[in-house]
């Protein structure tokens, strides 16, 4: 499997805008889905009406709409990383169980989250270091790695010490065990699965290339 | 019973030492700053304090915190860019953490007020968070064993209650509040307003008056629902 040439290739890596506009181009008509904190709320720039996509936010409400500005800042009226926003017309509220509920009852089609580590069944990391002096939050993210039907990682592929952080078996405290279905990153799109981590697609670098970059067998598909 | 109460220091005046004290909020939305104050003033101390945050800044719960008033934080996200009272005295050995998944929060308490005594969850499953904890496999899952979450006190701000007691809130600032007025045994609602009996359409009512024991009205600045 040395020359992939079914695979979509781009000149360079992907910048995180670019990414957020490959994610949110993935995204099936009609979803339900929930934005983590951080990169993967770029993901909504980029989300087209046509799409018709119901962003959920976990403090409570379905049909979130932009970020809020100027007059439409109203402190009751906020999102997950507590960052004022606006409402879209058919927007509903509802308390935190029940909010909760719309993911751990299998509800929510799709979250977009980011990542330290992947492993290569879909195990997921990304609330803890684990270092012994850090103070540990974990809010929505085991909630969310659980309930949804499809969870998307968005990270670099690599540390900034050009460590794969797609892995054989995470290193870091796991969020979820086997929850995740794709991994975004700036060199290429994974599928994990049961049987095993497909390269869907590579960015500036070829599929060899990201072989000797993730320290486990990868599969390559169009 | 239900109590109309004239200021917020009154309504907070029987929390003892020791409680089990729910705070509504996520983030400032829904946070009844003004109950936080008066329970600050009143004195009591040795609280075990549920919120989904432990405080932040210096205001509300943050001070509960750094004042030493509160033994154990029962939160799903303490560490935040302005926790550092809860930072300072977690560092230092002087509160307790039990860190929970923030659905489990949720369900947790909405269990103690439904007379739940526990429920299995795939959330946490196979993390640090599950361990110690009583598992099984449910439908080819890994499920974890979550018990409810029960408290003395609730202190939650909605936006009217009418004569019986029924509450509405306004947008997020819902949040934790009708779980919090269910799972506590006696709760402490500060209003914006007071409507009569009969002027909230029953369809729209969000905590039925049965759950509230106290109402305290109080001119909360900082939001826009005067104008909404």
């Amino acid at each position: 499997m040395s020359t992939q040439t079914s695979l979509k290739t781009s000149e360079k890596p992907l910048g995180r805008d670019e990414l957020a506009q490959l994610v949110a181009r993935d995204i099936v008509p009609g979803s339900f889905v929930n934005l983590g904190i951080g990169q993967p709320t770029l993901v909504s720039n980029y989300l087209t009406e046509e799409q018709n996509i119901t962003l959920h936010t976990e403090n409570g409400m379905l049909g979130m709409g932009p970020a809020a500005e100027g007059d439409e800042i109203d402190g009751d009226l906020i999102n997950a990383g507590k960052i004022p926003v606006t409402e879209l017309p058919g927007a509903s509220y509802f308390h935190h169980a029940d909010s909760f509920a719309i993911m751990r009852g299998g509800h929510l089609d799709i979250c977009v989250l980011g990542a330290f580590q992947v492993s290569a069944t879909g195990d997921l990391a990304n609330w803890h270091t684990g270092a012994p002096d850090a103070i540990p939050a974990v809010g929505g993210a085991m909630d969310l790695a659980t309930g949804a039907k499809d969870v998307f990682v968005m990270m670099t592929l690599l540390t900034r010490e050009g460590v794969s952080k797609l892995v054989e078996q995470c290193t870091y405290p796991l969020t979820g065990v086997g929850c995740v279905t794709r991994v975004y990153t700036d060199k290429a799109v994974f599928l994990t699965g049961p049987d095993g981590v497909t390269v869907r697609e590579t960015f500036g670098c070829t599929f060899d290339e990201i072989q000797e970059l993730v320290p486990l067998p990868l599969k390559a598909g169009a | 019973m239900l109590n109309f109460i004239d200021t917020v220091g009154e309504a907070v005046a029987g929390i003892k030492d020791g409680s089990t004290v729910m705070i509504g909020g996520f983030g400032n939305a829904g946070q009844p700053f003004e109950l936080i104050d008066a329970l600050m003033d009143c004195g009591a101390k040795d609280l075990t304090v549920v919120n989904n945050n432990a405080g932040q800044g210096d205001q509300g719960l943050a001070l509960l915190i750094k004042e030493g008033r509160v033994r154990k934080m029962i939160c799903s996200f303490p560490r935040q860019s302005d926790s550092w009272h809860f930072d300072a005295k977690f560092h230092a050995g002087e509160i307790e953490l039990e860190l929970v998944p923030q659905g489990n929060l949720a369900e947790r308490i909405r269990a103690a007020g439904a007379g739940i005594g526990g429920f299995f969850t795939p959330t946490g499953y196979g993390t640090t968070l599950a361990e110690g904890k009583e598992t099984r496999i449910i439908d080819g899952r890994g499920q974890v064993f979550e018990t409810p979450i029960h408290a003395d006190v609730a202190l939650i701000k909605a936006l009217k209650a009418d004569g019986n007691g029924n509450l509405v809130y306004r947008k997020t600032a819902r949040n934790f509040g009708p779980i919090m007025a269910a799972a506590a045994k006696h709760t402490i609602v500060q209003v914006s307003e007071i409507v009569p009996t009969g002027s909230l359409d029953p369809e729209n009512v969000v905590t039925p008056g049965i759950y509230v024991n106290s109402v305290v009205r109080v001119d909360s600045a900082g939001t826009k629902e005067k104008v909404a």
